[in-house]
């Protein structure tokens, strides 16, 4: 019984507060969604479904950053270091372990936990110096720019770890899939329908994970923090440690983004860790509406895809947009694009109900 | 015993010394008000209890335990609270959840929302418990951040001018309230202008001048002092 209680407890935080959307209607959407997510790949090309895993490789960074800047107040400008210290960390193990036993997901548990390392050590600098604002911003930007330009002159063969070259700005390659073993044979995931899937799955639990973090206790005193860090501390929080903790969290989802994406083009270069792929996580993020995990999701997708489809259609010109929907978005919907619409649909939606006021 | 100590407390800001050679006793179960002229290095006085600032020299003694390096959360966590001048509210979050993280660290998780609701219930903010806190009026805000700052069961409670932009039933309902925490043992240390209010709750006054403590005493000495009249209650009955 204390057990059950405990679990419905806990459950519970999938709704609150901190979070957009809750009730049966909510949830029947997002069941809608998640079947709809399910049921693409039966109508779809093995080839195009496995193409499309690359849009969920990058939600993870995009759900990290919503963490640290939307709910916690810091904009970290170097999601993408992680994403690189895990990206590179994979590449290296699995072309030395390779890819039998289970070693690749071991490769992955190992590399997420080395960004998880990296960004405590530059967590513990940044926070309990007590470097906030675009301070924050401008040091996280400076180590995913340095890690660019060290990893960018690994040209030579004398950079090497074990049989793992780094080859430079020319990139890492030829590094295994992540493998599942299986009795009847290891299933390797190739982009292709078993990655997807797997994908889809890692997505659906990172997302709720994160709806119960910020609803829980932690997630009360991170916002707190991000609204008031004074009073925060004045009621007795140490608030350096709240701020470390979400950055270690957010920082490791990056670093997620980082191994799914190397194994899944079996590629990594320097430039994964550039001025223009550190930017990007920032205009997904704030054209969703930063302070929420729901709006963040969707407004990244929406952008990931407009991207990709301007890349194909306007190559260069896809960046410039970018940077205009960013202005855009601070110039007209600070909260987000997404945010703002579903705003706009709900207060509608109050309005024909006699209670006004309240929290949505 | 005094709860809280001050010994020869110095704080320097470069050429300024805004805090000299403080000694302060505050007696455990008193309720104290320190007055003093703008400039007079009441607020320093505060962020150097807090640990907002870290003092130039001197120590500070908190039920005897030396706390003068210690960090803010820390002294907060030893049982002192405080109520800013300028309601230190979240804004961005409910009012029961302001209520929440004030007490989610010392009450039991199944006792929480019992100990919410009889909080806001005391407060007068039950039928607003779900509004954003940015939303509330001044005087709400300002009995948001006082039940905050009760809420966490504090033993000493540090007040900068609590009753700031009230109105004259406020403040004196304001001062009752600050009693009844008194007689349940809660000392009181509180920064203050308005001289009705002080009278209402002081047991004892300091009066601070140019970083010193200038006079000490009840009230009644304190109005009858004429040194202090000329520093600072000559000008309050002026305007």
């Amino acid at each position: 019984m204390a057990l059950l209680s405990r679990i419905t407890s806990i459950l519970t935080l999938l709704e609150g507060p901190q979070t957009l959307g809750r009730g049966r209607r909510f949830w029947s959407g997002f069941a809608l969604v998640v079947a709809a997510a399910s049921a693409y790949p039966l109508f779809a090309d093995g080839y195009d479904v496995g193409n499309n895993v690359y849009f969920f490789n990058w939600t993870f960074m995009a759900l990290g950053l919503c963490l640290i800047w939307g709910y916690g107040g810091s904009l970290s400008f170097g999601q993408t270091a992680f994403f690189g210290i895990a990206g590179y960390a994979y590449g290296v193990l699995t072309i030395n372990l390779g890819d039998a036993y289970g070693l690749t997901l071991f490769a992955l548990v190992a590399a997420v936990l080395i960004s998880a390392v990296c960004a405590a050590i530059l967590g513990y600098f940044l926070f309990f110096g007590r470097i906030s604002g675009v301070f924050l911003g401008i040091v996280t930007l400076s180590v995913t720019l340095v890690m660019e330009r060290f990893i960018s002159q690994t040209a030579g063969p004398e950079w090497h770890i074990g049989t793992a070259r780094l080859n430079g700005f020319n990139g890492m390659g030829a590094m295994p899939s992540l493998t599942i073993p299986w009795p009847g044979g290891p299933i390797v995931l190739f982009p292709d329908v078993a990655l997807y899937y797997v994908t889809l799955v890692l997505l659906i639990l990172v997302y709720l994970g994160l709806r119960m973090l910020v609803n829980s206790r932690f997630g009360n005193v991170i916002v707190a923090i991000r609204e008031n860090p004074q009073r925060a501390e004045m009621l007795g929080y140490d608030v350096r440690k709240y701020q470390l903790g979400t950055f270690i969290i957010g920082s490791s989802l990056a670093g997620l983004s980082g191994v799914l994406y190397t194994s899944w083009g079996n590629y990594i270069t320097p430039a994964s860790m550039g001025m223009t792929a550190a930017s990007l996580p920032i205009v997904w993020v704030a054209v969703g509406g930063r302070s929420d995990l729901t709006t963040t999701l969707f407004g990244s997708f929406l952008v990931l895809i407009g991207f990709q489809a301007l890349t194909i259609y306007g190559s260069q010109y896809a960046l410039v947009v970018m940077g205009a929907l960013l202005v855009l978005t601070v110039l007209v919907a600070p909260s987000g694009i997404v945010a703002s619409a579903v705003l706009l649909v709900s207060k509608r939606w109050m309005r024909k109900k006699p209670q006004s006021g309240e929290v949505s | 015993m005094p709860i809280l100590e001050t010994r020869s407390l110095n704080k320097w800001f470069g050429g300024l010394h805004v805090t000299g050679g403080v000694d302060f006793a505050l007696e455990t179960g008193e309720m104290h008000c320190l007055i003093g002229p703008n400039g007079a290095g009441k607020s320093t006085f505060f962020r150097l209890i807090l640990g907002e600032h870290l003092p130039t020299s001197g120590q500070i003694l908190y039920n005897s335990h030396d706390i003068t390096l210690a960090k803010s959360y820390e002294r907060i966590r030893r049982g002192i609270s405080v109520k800013f001048q300028v309601p230190g509210i979240f804004k961005a979050l409910s009012v029961g959840q302001n209520i929440q993280i004030a007490l989610q660290h010392h009450v039991a998780p199944a006792e929480l929302d019992h100990e919410i609701d009889l909080l806001l219930s005391f407060l007068n903010l039950k039928p607003a418990a779900r509004q954003l806190a940015g939303n509330l009026s001044h005087g709400q805000k300002q009995w948001l951040e006082i039940g905050m700052a009760v809420g966490l069961k504090p033993k000493l409670l540090l007040l900068d001018e609590p009753t700031a932009g009230m109105t004259p039933d406020e403040t004196f309902a304001t001062g009752e309230m600050l009693q009844a925490l008194n007689r349940e043992g809660v000392t009181v240390l509180a920064v203050e202008h308005d001289m009705a209010f002080v009278r209402q709750i002081a047991h004892r006054v300091t009066v601070l001048h140019l970083g010193k403590i200038f006079a000490q005493g009840t009230i009644d000495e304190i109005v009858a002092n004429e040194q202090v009249a000329a520093i600072y209650l000559g000008e309050a009955h002026a305007q």
